[in-house]
């Protein structure tokens, strides 16, 4: 009795998250579908969505895994401090971080002086929307190997180091093996944010098609005119984003099994 | 069983006082440009109508229209552009729309430019323009104007856009940032940055955006949007506005 009524509670949720992508699907025709997927703007959209989050995934991969190294051992005076500033943009309101790197970045930010000596500038450019696709997804995938180098247990570094391994071997021949399954996890989920990344892009790099004009940018400039290839378009993202999703569980079930 | 019958009581009373809120509240759903003008409005409303509340949902008029065709109530809805009102008039959402303001495109340049650019035939001067999306109604307006342009000057001027912002506002706010250097905004857009310099688009080449008001055809309290709509053809509505950048309808 007690079982099926918190089984209930959970049935609650599943309705609620799983109704709005049912009617996303549900209510578009076959034959609108194929109409939406024949508008110019998807496929240069659906490449420039796939190249731009690969790139971004490259950078917070090979960034993020050394600083989340650095952080796991909590050494550091300020390790927890930054760790918490790290924690941030998944908090703040994409747009807000949109202004806020334009802000920094833009022709007229703080680093403008430093960057554009000639008068060049990253808004506008392909550049400018993985660097808005990386400050909104890297929390996601440091976090996630933070978590991860910590449950490494200890014992094995401290052997790896009596046989005379050095850091950067214990990093790559110990840690990163232990903790591949939840790093590919959290990979996934960074990977998927930047997918899904609108606000920050439509502000840093603007909307263009070819150049700027990600998924989401072209799920809402056909919001502008045509409903039925919105969702055509949206329903492209669920499906992509589905496949990702399905491969972070896939993952997480192996990493399971291993640690039993 | 008397604490209950108070308790009854009150919760009674508080159900007579939503009801009667209820009663008086007067819903507006208006474009993000007529913001500056309707809050005017708006105060003296509240002075004239003491005991009915007025809300104001202002977004940009497509979202506007997604939300009454997927049945939002309201008492009235000014639009920014005539092809979405038209489309809610044949859906049955509105009543008949009235025109009751028209609004200018012109440019906008950013302060660096500001020296190099001071007239519509110094545009081809500018680095980088940008303008709404097609099917934005500022986009659409200034795809309209550079119809009338020559094909070398359009050419020449689309090979400029760095980007089709989706509403006007992040149009205005690339050239106030000084990512653009130049920007197609409206008259009451401009208006609200000073610190741009605005050039005027030939007239001959220009192409006014029109504002058509309507009572929703499902309007909880169609006499009160009455006199909302009268309100903004009064003197004083037409003054705010004015004020605010636009141009009134002509004489018919």
């Amino acid at each position: 009795m007690q079982r099926i009524a918190i089984a209930g509670l959970g049935a609650l949720l599943v309705a609620f998250l799983a109704l709005p992508i049912i009617a996303l699907f549900g209510t578009l025709s076959l034959s609108d579908m194929q109409v939406g997927l024949q508008r110019s703007l998807v496929w240069p959209a659906l490449r420039l969505s796939v190249l731009t989050t690969l790139c971004s995934l490259v950078f917070v991969i090979s960034l993020g895994t050394p600083l989340a190294w650095t952080l796991a051992d909590r050494r550091g005076r300020f390790s927890g401090m930054i760790e918490t500033v790290m924690q941030l943009p998944i908090v703040i309101p994409p747009a807000v971080a949109g202004v806020a790197m334009l802000l920094a970045f833009g022709r007229r930010g703080l680093m403008a002086g430093l960057l554009y000596p000639r008068g060049e500038s990253v808004s506008f450019t392909t550049a400018a929307v993985i660097m808005a696709e990386v400050f909104v997804s890297a929390p996601f995938y440091v976090q996630a190997a933070i978590s991860a180098f910590r449950r490494i247990d200890p014992r094995w570094i401290t052997v790896a180091k009596t046989f005379g391994a050095s850091e950067l071997q214990v990093l790559f021949r110990v840690a990163l093996p232990l903790s591949a399954p939840a790093l590919v996890a959290g990979a996934a989920m960074s990977w998927a944010r930047a997918l899904g990344e609108f606000g920050a892009t439509l502000m840093f790099a603007g909307n263009l098609e070819g150049r700027t004009q990600t998924l989401p940018l072209a799920i809402y400039t056909a919001l502008e005119s045509d409903m039925r290839a919105a969702q055509a378009l949206a329903i492209v993202l669920v499906v992509f984003a589905f496949g990702l999703l399905l491969l972070i569980r896939s993952s997480a079930q192996s990493s399971e099994d291993r640690t039993r | 069983m008397l604490v209950i019958r108070r308790l009854l009581f009150v919760a009674l009373c508080c159900l007579g006082a939503c009801a009667r809120e209820q009663e008086a509240e007067l819903t507006v759903f208006a474009a993000t440009s007529l913001r500056d003008a309707f809050t005017t409005l708006g105060e003296s409303w509240k002075a004239a109508h003491p005991g009915v509340a007025l809300t104001f949902n202002f977004a940009g008029t497509q979202e506007l229209r997604t939300q009454l065709e997927q049945g939002a109530t309201a008492d009235v809805f000014a639009s920014a552009d005539q092809r979405h009102m038209t489309e809610l008039v044949k859906a049955g959402r509105v009543s008949t729309p009235e025109l009751f303001a028209r609004n200018e495109p012109v440019i906008v340049v950013a302060k660096e430019a500001a020296a190099s650019i001071r007239a519509w035939r110094d545009l081809l001067g500018a680095k980088r323009l940008v303008i709404g999306a097609p099917d934005v109604p500022i986009g659409r307006y200034t795809l309209q104007i550079l119809d009338k342009v020559g094909a070398d000057f359009r050419a020449e001027l689309e090979s400029k856009i760095v980007s089709r912002e989706l509403n006007v506002r992040q149009v205005l706010n690339k050239v106030k940032l000084g990512e653009a250097d130049v920007g197609f905004v409206y008259r009451t857009d401009a208006l609200s940055a000073p610190e741009l310099t605005v050039i005027t688009i030939p007239a001959e080449l220009n192409a006014i955006a029109e504002y058509p008001i309507a009572v929703a055809a499902n309007a909880p309290h169609p006499k009160l949007a009455e006199a909302w709509l009268a309100l903004v053809r009064s003197q004083e509505g037409r003054g705010a506005l004015e004020r605010a950048g636009f141009l009134l309808p002509r004489a018919p």
